[in-house]
């Protein structure tokens, strides 16, 4: 079931740990006042301490360092009472003081861990090293002039967590899955949107290769800023194999950093090791150790919100859905949140096969996601309520989501508009039956000598005489006395 | 020999609030003698006489409805390396270029609030990086001292050596300092004035442009005791805003200065007698025993063990801050830049190459050198640890004591020509400053004596944390029994 990559010498495992950058939510930046909200004309949301003035000292955002605890709680991971904040030191452009302000040798959370679903419904436990509060950096602005370079501020000193892994990734889908979880999990806790293409997340990935039984690590490179799940899975592949053939070819992989190009599917040298940064980390003395107390931590913990395993156990124990579907309806709150407006104290696993089937069509039919929704979930409520009361059948339901989705009507506006109220009147089924079976002597008589396959048909015809709206059960019903007459 | 330039700060607060002077008058009288005798001394890098007199007026205005703080109208000079809103702050570098900063530093807007009239921006040594104040970008600072029958130009210490050479001169009534390893004390002692840095946490740093953040304290320097007594009761106060700012209340320190030294025990530390300290040096520290002990003070024998490693520990620690803290002018926001339209790398060098000044730059490389991967265990890390035990050696000591008593510095003012040509040798000048800055305790300088040549000495005290109380108090005998009441050779209200 590994999987493994076959190369001229045999089989070759990969080793990946994942270094995700998870901007967290908060209105201030973590050292100062400015607003820390994605977007805005550039540098205007910037204060002095942001850009580097003279004399301009960070202040800790404490909101900031209430989302981390909460965010290594949500992690199963230890929270470090006592945390100090590092200067990382390096030039660039769109890093005004000339170093970031990091947590390198104590970070506020420690070991952890992450549970992912793999596709073949198996599941795999990835270890969290450390989290760890950091400042974002500015923007360099390259291509809007042939010979200047223009930087934006808006994101320098923006609060990021990065969150590291153990090296316990051993394939593209396990990658894509533990992203996918963490970012499930910091959604859930409200700690980061989660929002890659803003640049919520973005994940440098550590791939190394190595013969499988073989003890220990080959040397690793890193491709920085990967900033989908397909791109982090994809980079993997492409970089393992570049590694195994060098290997394979007797060579050495070099401890590199290099970035991936989606278009050309490849991955590139940025930096070697030899000119790699030295950063020269120590503690920043504008800033005090951070001492978190206990009592904080746990109040913090008491108000967490339900997690994504918790709510998937809750949801099958409540609800008596399958680990699939409740592996389905947690994916976003928001779902698993419509889908307990939708079944709670109705028939959940109407509820459930109605929010899956129909309901998760229609919206990718309409390509809404589950806040815009066409159809809320007391209005899809609703429409169960008819089917569990009997007012309408399975199928005319189905043609009433479909018209609500498209009008915003109510179930029952529809039905009363359509004149969609199932007949459950026996006296009508039976004359639309023997109409029917008038109206095919010969297939009756078929049936009669044994072609038991013809009750379907006969059900169908009735049907749709009845335009859709016979009860079935009593259609069925009605139909097997009148042929046995 | 008595009139306008004969103030103190106190007797200049006392007269204001009495009606017999205007702040007008007074601060007209600094501004003619600065222009009188700056251009000399060079202690100015910005003056700032229009809004002296704006301020002046406001001051009067508000001491003629019986209002005003306890500044109001004092005629200050403020070194510049504190951001001032709408003043060129330079912190006497060529890099900063011509900052305007758009905030006031905590410190001078305590001193605003309080009525003080700010005449101008006081020369330093670049980024505070000196003992001499020859290494601004500005021009060196003049002693206005002079030893006698000799005309060779004195530096005034560093690196406050503009504030020191300012109170000294009478061109202002007091100033503020910056210390970092005794940049208030030493400059002090070289002029012949008083000077306190309080502790670590005091003052707020927040506008303050760095040097070494562990360690920079601003404080006050002025004529005596009492006048910095008031100064820093303004200047002091916790800031949100500074994160290594202490929130404690602060006392009235000028109250603080008549409660003696009786049944106070005063620690002579013997480390503190330095292997070739001149005779004349501890001829004064000796004077300084028998003075305490003949007010009532008990003198205590005490052991500092880890001072000799002081120094060496501070140029590693302070010049690992330092290199960090000058990263940012690199020519991109701020920094003058040298463009060669090369790569950011090549702009970085040029701007940083033109930029900073010798000094300053050794002291960025020898920083960076420290922090290096394979470097920084054995440098900053080690002086990190040995900085927590002279820190432990205070906090031993002041179980038996309640001040400890040393020489400021290891000799009078130099003559300018006489710096000496290694920069090691420079550094010994803050031999006797530097353990108190490391560990975060309060000390003061105040003038004891002239030196063989006729230049001031001073005599160091340094107290417990945040018992700046007991350290005036202690100094204010030393300064009564000295009455030291000489003056510079150049001065306001003398023809030089």
């Amino acid at each position: 079931m590994s999987y493994r990559i076959t190369g001229n010498t045999g089989e070759w495992e990969i080793v990946v740990g994942l270094e995700v950058h998870a901007q967290v939510v908060s209105k201030a930046k973590l050292f100062s006042g400015a607003s820390a909200e994605y977007g805005g004309e550039p540098n205007t949301h910037v204060s002095t301490i942001d850009a580097g003035f003279p004399g301009m000292l960070p202040v800790l955002n404490q909101e900031c360092v209430a989302q981390a605890v909460r965010t290594g709680l949500g992690l199963n991971a230890q929270i470090n009472l006592f945390s100090r904040f590092d200067r990382k030191n390096y030039f660039y452009a769109d890093l005004p003081t000339g170093y970031q302000i990091s947590q390198f040798a104590h970070p506020i959370v420690g070991t952890g861990k992450v549970i992912v679903d793999l596709a073949d419904g198996s599941t795999r436990e990835i270890g969290v090293t450390r989290l760890h509060l950091e400042q974002d950096a500015g923007k360099s602005i390259h291509d809007q002039d042939p010979t200047r370079s223009f930087i934006d501020l808006n994101r320098a000193g923006v609060c990021l967590m990065e969150i590291v892994s153990e090296p316990d990734i051993r394939s593209p889908e396990e990658a894509g899955a533990y992203v996918r979880k963490l970012r499930q999990i910091l959604r859930y806790l409200g700690t980061c949107d989660g929002n890659m293409e803003e640049g919520s997340m973005r994940a440098d990935v550590n791939v190394s290769v190595r013969k499988p039984g073989e003890d220990g690590f080959r040397t690793r490179c890193e491709i920085k800023n990967v900033n989908s799940i397909r791109y982090v899975m994809q980079c993997i592949e492409v970089e393992a194999q570049r590694q195994v053939q060098i290997w394979e070819e007797g060579g050495e992989v070099d401890q590199e950093t290099r970035l991936f190009d989606h278009v050309r599917s490849e991955t590139r040298s940025l930096r070697s090791k030899e000119d790699a940064h030295d950063y020269r980390y120590f503690p920043d003395p504008d800033l005090l150790p951070l001492i978190i107390e206990q009592s904080w931590v746990d109040e913090l913990k008491a108000a967490l919100p339900e997690l994504p395993e918790d709510k998937r156990d809750r949801l099958e124990r409540e609800y008596g859905v399958t680990r699939y579907e409740s592996g389905v309806l947690v994916a976003e709150q928001a779902i698993a949140d419509f889908y307990e407006t939708v079944a709670k104290g109705a028939d959940a696993r109407l509820a459930t096969n109605w929010m899956l089937g129909d309901f998760f069509a229609a919206l990718n039919r309409t390509g809404r996601s589950i806040e815009d929704s066409p159809v809320s979930a007391s209005s899809l409520r609703e429409l169960l309520a008819l089917i569990s009361d009997s007012t309408i059948n399975g199928k005319i339901a189905k043609e009433v989501l479909e018209d609500m989705v498209e009008t915003g009507d109510s179930a029952a506006a529809i039905v009363e508009r359509k004149g969609l109220r199932q007949v459950t009147d026996t006296g009508a089924i039976e004359t639309a039956i023997r109409e029917i079976l008038a109206n095919n002597a010969d297939k009756v008589s078929e049936f009669k000598s044994g072609k038991d396959k013809l009750f379907g048909f006969f059900v169908g015809q009735t049907m749709k005489a009845m335009k859709g709206k016979g009860n079935p059960a009593l259609v069925n019903e009605m139909l097997k006395k009148l042929l046995a007459e | 020999m008595s009139g306008i330039h004969d103030f103190t700060l106190a007797s200049a607060r006392d007269a204001l609030k009495a009606r017999k002077i205007s702040a007008v008058e007074l601060t007209n009288a600094y501004i003619d003698a600065i222009e009188r005798l700056d251009g000399r001394l060079n202690s100015f890098i910005t003056r700032t006489p229009d809004l002296a007199r704006e301020s002046a007026k406001a001051a009067d205005a508000a001491l003629a409805k019986g209002e005003g703080g306890k500044l109001c109208g004092i005629p200050l000079g403020i070194k510049d390396l504190f951001c001032t809103r709408g003043v060129r702050t330079t912190a006497a570098s060529k890099i900063i270029g011509n900052f305007v900063p758009p905030y006031e530093s905590t410190v001078t807007s305590n001193l605003l609030r309080d009525g003080a009239v700010f005449l101008g921006k006081l020369n330093l040594d670049e980024f505070a990086m000196g003992s001499a104040n020859l290494t601004s970008a500005f021009g060196p600072v003049e002693n206005p001292w002079k030893r006698k029958g000799s005309d060779a130009k004195l530096v005034p210490g560093g690196s406050s050596g503009g504030s020191a050479a300012a109170v000294a001169a009478g061109l202002v009534l007091g100033a503020t300092g910056t210390d970092t390893g005794g940049s208030i004390r030493q400059p002090a002692a070289f002029t012949g004035i008083a000077g306190v840095k309080p502790t670590y946490g005091r003052c707020s740093r927040f506008g303050t442009i760095a040097f070494a953040s562990s360690l920079d304290q601003a404080g006050p320097m002025a004529r005596n005791l009492r006048d910095c007594a008031i100064m820093l009761e303004s200047m002091a106060g916790f800031d949100a805003r500074d994160s290594t700012s202490v929130d404690t209340p602060v006392p009235n320190y000028e109250a603080a200065l008549s409660r003696g030294v009786k049944g106070l025990r005063v620690g002579i530390p013997r480390e503190y007698h330095a292997d070739g300290m001149p005779a004349e040096i501890e001829a004064l520290w000796q004077q300084g025993i028998d003075w305490l002990r003949a007010a009532g003070a008990e003198i205590v024998d005490i052991s500092l063990p880890h001072t000799k490693y002081g120094l060496p520990t501070y140029y590693i620690a302070a010049l690992a801050e330092a290199s960090s803290n000058l990263a940012r002018y690199d020519g991109v926001r701020f920094g003058e830049r040298v463009n060669h339209g090369g790569s950011l790398d090549e702009l970085y060098e040029a701007t940083r190459a033109a930029g900073f000044g010798d000094e300053v730059k050794r002291r960025i490389l020898i920083g960076t050198h420290v922090l290096s991967s394979g470097y920084y265990d054995a440098y900053y890390l080690r002086a990190q640890k040995v900085r927590t035990l002279i820190q432990r050696d205070f906090l031993n000591a002041y179980e038996n004591v309640d001040v400890i008593l040393t020489p400021t510095a290891p000799s009078g003012a130099f003559a300018q020509d006489e710096k000496p040509t290694d920069p090691v040798q420079m550094y010994l000048n803050d031999i006797f400053t530097v353990p108190a800055s490391m560990a975060g305790v309060p000390a003061l300088s105040v003038p004891a004596g002239l030196d063989a040549h006729g230049v001031p000495l001073g005599l160091q005290l340094i107290g417990k944390f945040f018992d700046e109380e007991t350290l005036l108090a202690a100094g204010h005998v030393i300064e009564q029994a000295a009455s030291f009441n000489h003056r510079p050779t150049i001065h306001a209200g003398v023809s030089a």
